[in-house]
């Protein structure tokens, strides 16, 4: 393997078990060290992450993408397997003790602990594609549009994310 | 576990998580319960919930998590390679084409301005959902300050995950276990 794959792994690797809020709490260590590798600049990284959103899938899709910009198809397959397969493999190990361990008191204070982690990763993905993505006023009522648009009613998602790119599109933001 | 059929053959495992993987837009996790659940009858809704629950706990994307532990109790290792092969193989496929489209048409004015419109869309879902995820800590101010201390150190201290993790989950965990 070249030595870009070689870290990509490596990244890739230890994000999988730092996932502990689901794909958008990993956010921004993503970003971050896209940034500090040289992959990309952070606007390039929201722009990847809206890709993955418009794509059916799980949400972890901008894994791929990620792989993809820094090297190509093997990129996004070396990104893809180190991000699945260790935290996959722990999961696998893990099933069938399950049964033992989830009344204990001790599972459940962690899972419990972790959830305000979560949101406040959660909230600095937000802070950080916001930075990335508000460029004047148009792009900043988007933002405010698709968020109030999610909380208040019941549209599918799709259909924010299609407004937003028609509206760029149109040459109106 | 009683279940009335015979476990889920590897192409059957394949191709479950194929749909749930080609047609959950947004979030797959609802679409997977229906058809794990109603769908398919692989698990029944309390053992799926049950399920849920370990692959929250444990670290890594939740659904693929799902995959590989519902494919291996029904076939083994080979059967969580065919469940996330399923979930996971057309998806990423797409994503590369959409992306290999973007990165050859990007330059294209119209193509640029209407993925800056995608991408603050795609930035606002991310504000509701954390929005709507802190919306329940309110009443908490320790875990409000938790959260709160998380997102700086994330997004304007631009620390390190690991370290973040390692001292917030510290301090959430001590809480939650002393209120025990």
């Amino acid at each position: 393997m070249s030595h870009t794959l070689t870290v990509l792994a490596a990244v890739f690797a230890e994000l999988s078990l730092l996932a502990v809020g689901g794909a958008n709490a990993l956010l921004p260590e993503m970003q971050r060290q896209a940034a500090q590798h040289g992959w990309m600049t952070p606007a390039e990284f929201a722009a990847l992450f809206a890709l993955a959103q418009a794509a059916p899938g799980p949400n972890m899709l901008v894994v791929a993408l990620v792989g993809w910009h820094v090297a190509g198809l093997a990129g996004a397959l070396v990104a893809t397997l180190a991000f699945i397969a260790p935290a996959g493999l722990l999961t696998y190990t893990v099933a069938g003790l399950w049964q033992r361990f989830r009344e204990a008191d001790w599972r459940v204070a962690i899972q419990a602990g972790l959830t305000p982690v979560t949101v406040g990763l959660v909230m600095g993905a937000a802070v950080l594609l916001c930075r990335a993505s508000i460029t004047g006023v148009g792009t900043f009522l988007v933002v405010l549009a698709a968020a109030a648009a999610l909380l208040v009613t019941r549209l599918h998602p799709l259909w924010m994310l299609a407004a937003g790119a028609a509206l760029g599109a149109a040459g109106v933001l | 576990m009683q279940h009335p059929e015979s476990p889920p053959t590897l192409a059957a495992l394949f191709g479950g998580f194929f749909w749930i993987g080609v047609l959950g837009f947004g979030g797959v996790l609802p679409l997977a319960r229906r058809s794990i659940v109603e769908q398919h009858r692989w698990l029944s809704a309390a053992e799926f919930t049950d399920l849920l629950a370990l692959c929250q706990f444990l670290p890594g994307p939740n659904i693929v998590n799902v995959s590989v532990a519902l494919g291996g109790r029904f076939r083994g290792p080979s059967g969580s390679v065919a469940a996330v092969a399923g979930l996971l193989g057309a998806p990423v496929a797409i994503v590369l084409v959409l992306g290999g489209l973007y990165g050859r048409y990007a330059n294209i004015a119209a193509v640029a301005h209407g993925f800056a419109g995608l991408t603050a869309a795609a930035s606002g879902l991310v504000l509701a959902t954390a929005l709507r995820l802190a919306g329940p800590l309110r009443a908490r101010p320790a875990s409000l300050a938790i959260a709160a201390a998380g997102c700086v150190a994330v997004a304007v201290l631009r620390l390190p995950l690991l370290p973040v993790l390692a001292v917030l989950a510290g301090v959430g965990v001590t809480i939650e276990w002393r209120r025990r």
